[in-house]
């Protein structure tokens, strides 16, 4: 059991090991930037109430074309959209706030994609749509997430400057004369598109791991967006990779291995992060007077 | 007597019409029974075609079944255990016949569990299923004598079917080398029919039902199939089909196809009847052995 055997082999012996953790790789640069955006507008649980809403648009698809990751990705994509717009509109026109009017549509979602599932297919079958397999991922569904994150990237370049405006001082932008409801529309859409992305490869349960548990650790150890982003992506690959070798090596499921493994990048980073983590807040080095520099990694 | 014929007329049935009531545990004793009963009975099936009867959770309703019942079919061997607290819950006290007696019982491994158990899928020999349908044959004669000559006339032309089938199955694998005679499969009830036709059956490596898939135990399944050079696989009732397909193309073996081996398909299905069950598999795993 040397180190080669244990870290390497595992890559260069079997193609399914290196298509997962390309996999890993398109699904963090595309979940760590949508993350940390999520994380600084405070829509962290928002991540994780799209990932139930597309359920039943993933479950019709599942209906229709069967386990088919292009279909089950357009059906989520079009559910989480509705939940998301519906969503928007009701905050707008009733009583009732987003995040209320939100939890409302996406519970009820839920329940309609899980009742949908289980009307043809058996329980198994929903465990299917609830829990991916990175495991599993072959070529088209490689190239769907990387397009996916490329796209999302793009995006991103392209409406970068307005949508951290809108992401900090929305007023400004709008004074400005700025569309700020459309950008936070494409940054729905981006969010929902990078869910899916997850869908195939970690199920609806946890693809929302792989955005949230990164960006929220990175935002514990860098100031700026940008460098919160790069942070983000390095701990969500470094997840997939920890994640696999640990489900290869110890046999433990896939999908659980990686986002527990982010979990603890998570908790590593509370503890220790320089930018507002537990230790250096509360026990800082006594010659600096400003925050500690970054450190390197 | 009078009194009782006359309940009869009452209810508009005439009585030697009355099909007999037979509960059978599952799919495949209820259609033995059907082949020997023919429309003398009305056979139930506890867990119907598809259903697992391993794990079979009775219901009030099965109860119900089963009070109404003349005979009950068990296959016994551990499989129907079930049965019995069923029976005592719906305070049935008429007959039972187990099916598998005067079988040489086998035993199994079962997951991780290194205490080998009985192994209850006796009917998977050929040879095996003309016990069983000998057993009930008899059970149905005592149960209901009127109709003897036709259940004894129905089982010798059904036995003579069986025993074709057992020499078919014979001949057909005969066909592939010993050597050859080697699958991997996820089904653990083969055990009978490895013996009796000399084929090796082998579980897969690393991966289980009722178990996620780890990133190890899917390499641990590729390089069995890579050492033991085994391109007869039959894995399908493992948890995720995507994981399959992955294996496949990891190692370039195509899956065998549906094998049936605890229950039936449902009727119109590839394994709907007992027979069908051997006339869907042997070709399957024939075909299959031959690429090894």
């Amino acid at each position: 059991m040397g180190l080669y055997h244990s870290l390497i082999e595992p890559f260069v012996a079997y193609g399914f090991m290196r298509r997962a953790l390309a996999a890993s790789l398109a699904l963090a640069l595309g979940c760590g930037p949508i993350g940390v955006l999520l994380v600084l507008r405070r829509m962290s649980l928002m991540g994780d109430a799209m990932s139930h809403a597309i359920l039943p648009g993933a479950a019709i698809a599942f209906l229709l074309a069967g386990l088919s990751l292009p279909a089950m990705a357009f059906g989520g994509l079009i559910a989480g959209l509705c939940v998301a717009l519906l969503a928007g509109l009701v905050s707008r026109a009733t009583q009732l706030k987003e995040d209320a009017s939100l939890a409302g549509f996406y519970l009820t979602s839920l329940a309609l994609g899980v009742l949908i599932v289980s009307a043809r297919g058996s329980n198994v079958d929903l465990l299917h749509v609830l829990f991916g397999t990175i495991l599993s991922v072959d070529g088209p569904a490689l190239a769907l997430v990387a397009a996916i994150s490329s796209l999302t990237l793009l995006t991103l370049a392209v409406i970068w400057r307005p949508l951290i405006a809108e992401c900090f001082d929305p007023g400004f932008l709008r004074a400005v004369g700025g569309g700020g409801s459309a950008y936070h529309i494409i940054f729905l859409a981006l969010v929902v598109l990078n869910l899916v992305a997850g869908f195939q490869s970690l199920g609806t349960l946890m693809a929302v791991g792989m955005m949230m548990l990164p960006a929220a650790a990175a935002r514990l150890w860098a100031r700026d967006v940008w460098s919160m982003m790069l942070v983000a992506v390095a701990i969500a690959f470094g997840s997939g990779l920890i994640g696999l070798l640990a489900s290869y090596n110890f046999n433990t499921a896939s999908g659980p291995s990686i986002i527990l493994t982010a979990g603890l990048a998570y908790l590593g980073s509370i503890a220790l992060g320089g930018n507002g983590g537990l230790l250096p807040r509360y026990f800082p080095r006594p010659h600096y007077h400003t925050l500690p520099p970054e450190p390197a990694e | 007597m009078r009194f009782l014929a006359a309940l009869f007329l009452l209810m508009g049935t005439p009585a030697e019409a009355a099909p007999l009531k037979v509960v059978a545990s599952f799919s495949i004793l209820g259609d033995i029974v059907h082949q020997i009963a023919g429309d003398h009975a009305e056979v139930t099936v506890l867990v119907g075609p598809n259903g697992d009867a391993h794990t079979f959770d009775p219901s009030p309703a099965d109860a119900a079944k089963l009070a109404g019942a003349a005979l009950v079919v068990s296959n016994g061997l551990g499989l129907d255990g079930w049965l019995d607290r069923l029976s005592a819950s719906a305070g049935y006290a008429g007959p039972r016949v187990v099916a598998s007696q005067g079988t040489t019982p086998r035993t199994m491994v079962e997951g991780e569990n290194p205490k080998p158990i009985t192994d209850p899928h006796a009917w998977q020999d050929a040879r095996n299923g003309l016990l069983y349908a000998l057993n009930i044959t008899a059970a149905l004669v005592k149960a209901d004598p009127a109709n003897a000559a036709d259940y004894e006339r129905h089982m010798q032309a059904y036995g003579m079917t069986l025993a074709m089938l057992d020499k078919t199955i014979r001949e057909k694998i005969a066909a592939i080398p010993k050597a050859k005679r080697r699958v991997i499969t996820s089904h653990d009830a083969f055990g009978y029919f490895g013996a009796a036709y000399g084929v090796t059956f082998l579980a897969p490596e690393g991966l289980s039902t009722d178990q996620e898939a780890s990133a190890g135990g899917v390499a641990r399944l590729i390089d069995q199939i890579r050492r033991e050079n085994i391109r007869a696989i039959f894995i399908e009732t493992m948890a995720d089909p995507r994981l399959i397909q992955t294996i496949a193309s990891e190692t370039g073996v195509e899956m065998g196809g549906a094998l049936y081996s605890d229950a039936l398909s449902p009727p119109g299905g590839p394994a709907a009847c007992y027979l069908c069950m051997f006339e869907n598999n042997v070709p399957k795993l024939v075909a299959a052995m031959a690429k090894n």
